[in-house]
């Protein structure tokens, strides 16, 4: 379960913004849709614990993560929340297979080679588990970060845009895995979008207005 | 080392349940691979400087050491008038030309037994060589000054008689019997002398400078070089002649003819001839009995106030008697001789010397701080490429702290990396040199002994990249992960 109450942030000597209420249950996807410049990105990284709001709070589960240290959270979001990005950013000295075992270690837990190879597999990669993630085409990018925040089986799955780089065909396909692989773990799903696209593909969605 | 290169499975297989400095160093040392240009620039540049460093280090430490050993507690050299160093130089490590002769007649006294100050001295004629290995006339004492025993065949006895060291054994492939011509000088090939040098004898190695010396009697350089000049002046007193004249110092060829080959041979000779004591090559060598040879050599030598010789290395009964330390100002205020004291001419030498290998180890300092500087370099403007991949790394539960510590792993492993590829540089090149070395300065050289100093410039070492990776280190750390994320 990923809830929100009160949330407000402000750049520096900017209007703040204040977003309304979330709340998700487990194992259920929600699209956020909004314009540019309303606030999505900050919305996102304030839900993944990369910002801290001014005030307010996000609850993931049982843990307030506000309420934790700055290593604990760490932690925290590198075992319970994944989180996909417009575009992908991968270690380059790394194979795909070794950028998704250093999530694993990151997070502080056991490298389990079958999970990740199986979760390649799931994702059409698994030909692509020793290759340099600089070789991969735009759309097995973004498939190889959501296989990358899977692989520690997160509570919960937070996407930014992730399809505004693909074309029709590859945002269909990346859609249907997310919810798919988001499925299969029981974990809640978040998209942060402004692709008209994706609207008809989710039943429950929230609307953020500038 | 080779799991690194089993790609994924490498990683993929550490059993451990968090990030280890193992598996960070891991990581450091791909993200090094990474970029092979930026890595090779820098490990070039740090083998330059430590490189040199060590070169130097090592360089200055053999040399000393081999200057120390062949002080062997040489407390004064008497010689010829001239140059003190070159008198040092040419006597005691036989690196340049004699600065003259000095008449028996006056420098008798110091070959003297009896002399009250003087508890070894050992006369030198020096002048010709054979194959750059030099030829020196002397007697028994030199052995002793050395610390010197031999390992086959007998000591030089008679006339034209050679014990060779092991340096010059091994060199030229010189062995018991082997007959040879000198050459006049230090330099091969210029004016052969007539007269054939036998091989009787070759001494084990010491690690001192008679492992690369010829040993004769003092007379056989006499008669190779009176022998050369009686083709102008017949009148001269030649080879056989001269022995004659004093029959204590040496027997005829003929009564000593196959000898040294074997010592039973000489046992026997001696109970056959038997006239004299010096004639026969020493059956026992043990350090009274040679002692003793070699007084009666300087006693026959003191006798023949005709003649020269080149030098006499001199050690004194006690170095705190005040008349032993003014000996040397005596001999150089009141006599045609030169006196001078190894250790003060030797530490003179190592000071001008070491002024020339310290502004040359300033240089590799600089150059290490270059180098040091190019690691920052380029891990500084590898964070600019590289800080969404560090963003993401904290996205995955790195902390600033696990960032920190890869960049500070990768300024490390630049530096340990530079410092063992200058080490192998360094004791390659003191390998090359080391033959030259040995045939221009007569220093045995050991290009794979490792320094103290050297294990102190690693530290150096890994001090530089440290400091190199310190503020991109920092800057890691303190990535925002939000604003970067946002940017891209």
């Amino acid at each position: 379960m990923l809830l929100t109450r009160q949330l407000k942030y402000s750049y520096d000597g900017q209007r703040s913004l204040r977003f309304p209420d979330i709340q998700c249950g487990t194992g259920e996807h929600w699209l956020l849709l909004g314009q540019s410049g309303c606030g999505k990105t900050t919305l996102l990284h304030l839900l993944g614990g990369l910002l801290t709001p001014q005030q307010g709070e996000v609850v993931l589960g049982e843990t307030n993560i506000n309420s934790l240290s700055a290593s604990q959270l760490d932690k925290f979001r590198g075992k319970k929340i994944g989180i996909i990005f417009q575009n992908p950013h991968f270690v380059r000295a790394l194979t795909v297979g070794e950028n998704m075992a250093l999530a694993q270690q990151l997070a502080g837990i056991p490298v389990d080679k079958n999970r990740i190879a199986h979760l390649l597999e799931r994702l059409g990669l698994g030909h692509k588990i020793n290759v340099k993630t600089n070789s991969l085409s735009q759309g097995e990018r973004q498939r190889a970060a959501i296989a990358r925040a899977l692989v520690n089986r997160p509570e919960v799955i937070l996407a930014d845009e992730p399809t505004s780089a693909l074309d029709d065909t590859n945002t269909a396909e990346v859609v249907r895995l997310l919810e798919e692989t988001a499925s299969e773990v029981n974990a809640t799903l978040l998209v942060v979008t402004h692709d008209g696209r994706l609207k008809e593909k989710f039943k429950n969605q929230i609307r953020l207005d500038g | 080392m080779a799991k690194w290169l089993n790609g994924f499975y490498a990683t993929a297989i550490q059993p451990s349940n968090h990030l280890t400095i193992m598996n960070l160093l891991k990581l450091s040392w791909k993200n090094l691979l990474h970029k092979p240009l930026n890595m090779a620039l820098s490990l070039v540049l740090f083998a330059l400087g430590v490189g040199l460093i060590s070169l130097l280090l090592n360089l200055n430490h053999q040399l000393e050491e081999n200057f120390n050993k062949n002080l062997a507690g040489i407390d004064l050299v008497v010689g010829a008038k001239g140059s003190p160093l070159q008198l040092i130089l040419c006597s005691m490590y036989h690196v340049d030309n004699p600065t003259g002769n000095i008449p028996l007649e006056k420098s008798r006294a110091f070959l003297n037994p009896k002399h009250p100050l003087i508890k070894l001295a050992v006369p030198l004629s020096l002048g010709d060589s054979y194959h750059n290995y030099r030829i020196a006339g002397t007697t028994y004492d030199i052995l002793e000054l050395y610390q010197a025993t031999l390992a086959e065949g007998n000591l030089w006895t008679n006339d034209m008689e050679v014990t060779i060291g092991a340096v010059v054994a091994e060199a030229l492939h010189l062995h018991i019997g082997d007959t040879f011509k000198s050459s006049h000088g230090l330099v091969e090939g210029i004016e052969e002398h007539e007269h054939d040098f036998k091989v009787v004898g070759i001494l084990k190695p010491t690690g001192s400078v008679i492992d690369q010396l010829i040993l004769t009697t003092t007379e056989s350089i006499w008669e190779s070089h009176e022998h050369q000049s009686s083709v102008s002046s017949p009148q001269s007193t030649v080879g056989g002649g001269e022995r004659s004249e004093n029959p204590e110092l040496a027997s005829g060829p003929q009564s000593t003819a196959g000898g040294g080959e074997d010592s039973t041979a000489i046992v026997d000779e001696h109970d056959h001839a038997g006239h004299t004591h010096t004639t026969t090559p020493p059956t026992s060598y043990d350090s009274l009995t040679l002692r003793k040879l070699g007084e009666e050599q300087r006693l026959s030598l003191m006798e023949r106030t005709d003649k020269d010789i080149t030098s006499i290395l001199i050690k004194y009964r006690s170095r705190t008697n005040i008349q032993s330390l003014n000996m040397g100002r005596n001999i150089n205020e009141y006599t045609d001789l030169q006196a001078a004291n190894p250790p003060i001419e030797i530490a003179r030498l190592q000071t001008n010397l070491g002024v020339g290998a310290d502004a040359l180890k300033m240089l590799a300092w600089v150059i290490v701080i270059v180098s040091g500087l190019s690691i920052f370099i380029s891990l500084y403007s590898s964070l600019k490429e590289r800080k969404y991949e560090l963003a993401v790394m904290r996205v995955m539960g790195g902390s600033p702290g696990t960032l920190f510590q890869l960049i500070i792993l990768e300024g490390l492993l630049l530096a340990g990396l530079g410092y063992l590829l200058g080490i192998v540089f360094s004791h390659l090149g003191l390998a090359f040199l080391a033959n030259f070395m040995e045939d221009s300065f007569r220093y045995s050289f050991s290009a794979w002994r490792f320094l103290k100093a050297e294990f102190w410039l690693l530290a150096g070492a890994l001090a530089v990249g440290f400091v190199a990776a310190l503020l991109p280190a920092l800057q890691a750390g303190r990535t925002d992960i939000s604003e970067t994320l946002a940017e891209g």
